[in-house]
């Protein structure tokens, strides 16, 4: 080395900035006891109640009840709210079964569903152009958001008459052009969720050949929580499920109170209170906690997550450690596992929301 | 005392210098990657070296368990065909527009101004409407690439076709060349050099559209991919992808490098470092 002592670089500025790297990467799940909690939630009509809570403080009274602090973050990209969530950024999100399946327990946060808020019941839907049966999709182009729900949704929808997805092409479209990209008059297929759905469906010559009301209770929207820091901060658990059925009640109601946490929910979400209406009816939202306690402990349950894993794992969503659908353990209420029980990565949890159906937080 | 703008590093430490950052970067990853692995073994977000690696073996050989092909190879296939179809029409266009523009004074005051408005218009603004215009497919990808770089490689070759010393069109007029004589036997052979290097400058732009292009709607290439995987965190598909893309990068700008020092060895006479 003809380096001198003047121009080799220096050493004692690597170091500072090594650490502050350090530090900006790891930012890591704190299971320690703390008082200060971030929940993320993004624009879906199973989830608008997270924003009218927040707003109208119905969280921050929860949260100073438990006395603990809880603060709910809008993410406009449902995805990036995901991955934040895993990178340890949030101690808890909404996401669909599938999702948090295939991106937390899969990338080994071990999660809790909290609550089971609702499941979608026509919310998902396969459109097609000039075609009125689904059978007619066969060799067609496909546009939807691929390895989503809506992937799912059209496996099952292809199954159901008997078809594989070998008899599509399956075009990988961003839900943000899915509309603009259908009314362009290029694609004659596409599976996508509400409020796309019923925007495709106000163009002409469009016809909803299947939907998830064919499937009922398969994709379902849940909040889910880090487990360590729920098992860590029960408080936390405590706090958002009063405050979600404390919501439950007035949303559901037909008075005037209802009406208008419906109409700032529908506000938020871009629609008004008719439209908001309407994509409620195609969604089974569980008003009550019994309700979904009696849903996290039925049979179908179990079923529905082997169906999910099973797409997940032939699609490679289990990451490619993953030797079969099994790999990833998932807990359902009343001792009852699906896959491998020594790597439970996914629990669904219904004793705080029985807690709520007992009258007990 | 020496001063410091006056040393120079020895080959050896030019080596060094020049690896030190790659390897103060791969320290930090490993360093940053074995803490998250430390505390979830299972972490996607920072992938140890040992699982990119196998991730970039895997991606290189085994076919896919859906579609039966090789998926990297496939996606560069996809995206490189792409990117040579948006490249060499741009350079077509640039070539035929940059050269009328340069050296006929009628076209240039037509024209001009309308192709610097053009450039000004970011193509991302106008994707929605290349959409609707072009459809989802090919077409579209190709288009925002030549929407992307052709008014940028115009401008520059108009430029280059002015700055040609004038004493050359001057002395092919006395010898009594006609204007598309000139054009053809003293602008073209000395703005080909030229176009070359437009092209280079514009290649980084070019990935970035066809990237752009590739995450909104796409069966393959190496952009679908990587917006594709996004969705579950694999890193260890992405950064072995942004790696392949930044060799690939590289090896087309060092290729036309190299084409025109072959072709156009006068060009490169006052190059550093030769």
């Amino acid at each position: 080395m003809t380096v001198t002592a003047s121009n080799r670089p220096n050493t004692r500025v690597f170091g500072p900035a090594v650490l502050l790297l350090l530090a900006a990467l790891s930012v890591s799940g704190n299971a320690l006891a703390k008082d200060q909690f971030r929940i993320a939630w993004s624009i879906y009509v199973g989830w608008m109640p997270w924003d009218y809570a927040a707003e109208s403080g119905i969280v921050k009274k929860w949260a100073d009840k438990y006395g603990i602090e809880i603060d709910v973050v809008q993410i406009n990209d449902y995805v990036e709210s995901i991955n934040q969530y895993t990178a340890g950024a949030f101690d808890g999100c909404v996401m669909t079964n599938m999702d948090a399946l295939t991106i937390p327990a899969a990338g080994g946060v071990d999660s809790t569903a909290l609550i089971i808020g609702d499941f979608s019941n026509g919310n998902d839907a396969v459109i097609l152009r000039d075609k009125a049966e689904l059978a007619e999709i066969a060799g067609q182009k496909v546009n939807l958001v691929e390895l989503s729900v809506s992937h799912y949704l059209l496996a099952r929808a292809l199954a159901s008459v008997g078809l594989t997805e070998r008899a599509v092409t399956v075009v990988n479209t961003s839900d943000a052009d899915m509309v603009s990209a259908f009314a362009s008059g290029g694609p004659t297929a596409v599976v996508t969720w509400n409020p796309l759905v019923s925007e495709i469906l106000a163009m002409p010559n469009t016809n909803k050949v299947f939907d998830s009301s064919r499937i009922p209770g398969e994709i379902i929207d849940l909040m889910v929580v880090n487990t360590e820091t729920l098992k860590a901060n029960p408080a936390l658990g405590k706090a958002l499920v009063g405050a979600w059925y404390e919501t439950m009640s007035i949303m559901s109601k037909d008075d005037e109170a209802g009406r208008a946490a419906r109409t700032a929910m529908g506000k938020a979400s871009g629609t008004d209170l008719a439209g908001y209406d309407a994509q409620l009816a195609s969604t089974k939202m569980f008003f009550e906690p019994a309700e979904a306690v009696a849903f996290a402990k039925s049979e179908q349950l179990p079923l529905t997550m082997e169906e999910v894993a099973s797409f997940s794992f032939d699609h490679g969503l289990l990451g490619e450690g993953a030797p079969n659908p099994g790999f990833i353990g998932v807990a359902f209420p009343g001792e009852r596992y699906f896959g491998d029980d020594g790597n439970l990565k996914l629990r669904f949890d219904a004793g705080f929301m029985q807690m709520a159906a007992d009258g007990a937080l | 005392m020496k001063r410091l703008i006056n040393q120079r590093p020895g080959p050896v430490s030019t080596a060094a210098l020049a690896l030190l950052p790659f390897v103060v970067l791969a320290l930090v990853y490993l360093l940053a990657s074995d803490a998250r692995l430390a505390e979830n073994p299972n972490d996607k977000l920072l992938p140890s070296f040992s699982t990119l690696a196998e991730s970039f073996v895997r991606l290189t050989s085994e076919p896919s368990q859906r579609t039966g092909e090789i998926l990297l190879w496939k996606d560069t296939g996809a995206s490189l065909r792409r990117l040579a179809q948006g490249v060499g029409i741009s350079a077509a266009i640039g070539l035929i527009l940059g050269v009328a523009l340069g050296a006929i004074p009628l076209i240039r005051s037509g024209f001009a101004p309308f192709v610097a408005v053009l450039s000004l218009i970011p193509p991302m603004a106008v994707l929605p409407v290349l959409f609707i215009v072009f459809g989802l497919g090919e077409l579209s990808k190709v288009v925002l690439i030549v929407v992307g770089i052709t008014p940028f490689i115009v401008r520059d070759l108009q430029q280059r076709v002015q700055e040609l010393p004038r004493e050359l069109i001057i002395k092919a007029q006395t010898l009594g060349a006609n204007s598309w004589q000139i054009v053809l036997r003293v602008i073209l052979p000395q703005v080909v050099p030229r176009l070359i290097d437009a092209v280079r400058l514009s290649l980084g732009t070019a990935w970035l559209f066809l990237i752009s292009a590739e995450a909104i709607a796409a069966t393959e290439g190496l952009g679908y991919r990587i917006f594709l995987v996004r969705r579950y965190l694999a890193m260890d598909v992405i950064l072995p992808y942004v790696v392949w893309i930044t060799i690939l990068a590289y090896l087309t700008d060092f290729l036309l490098k190299q084409i025109s020092r072959r072709a156009f060895p006068w060009y490169h006479t006052g190059e550093p470092g030769r």
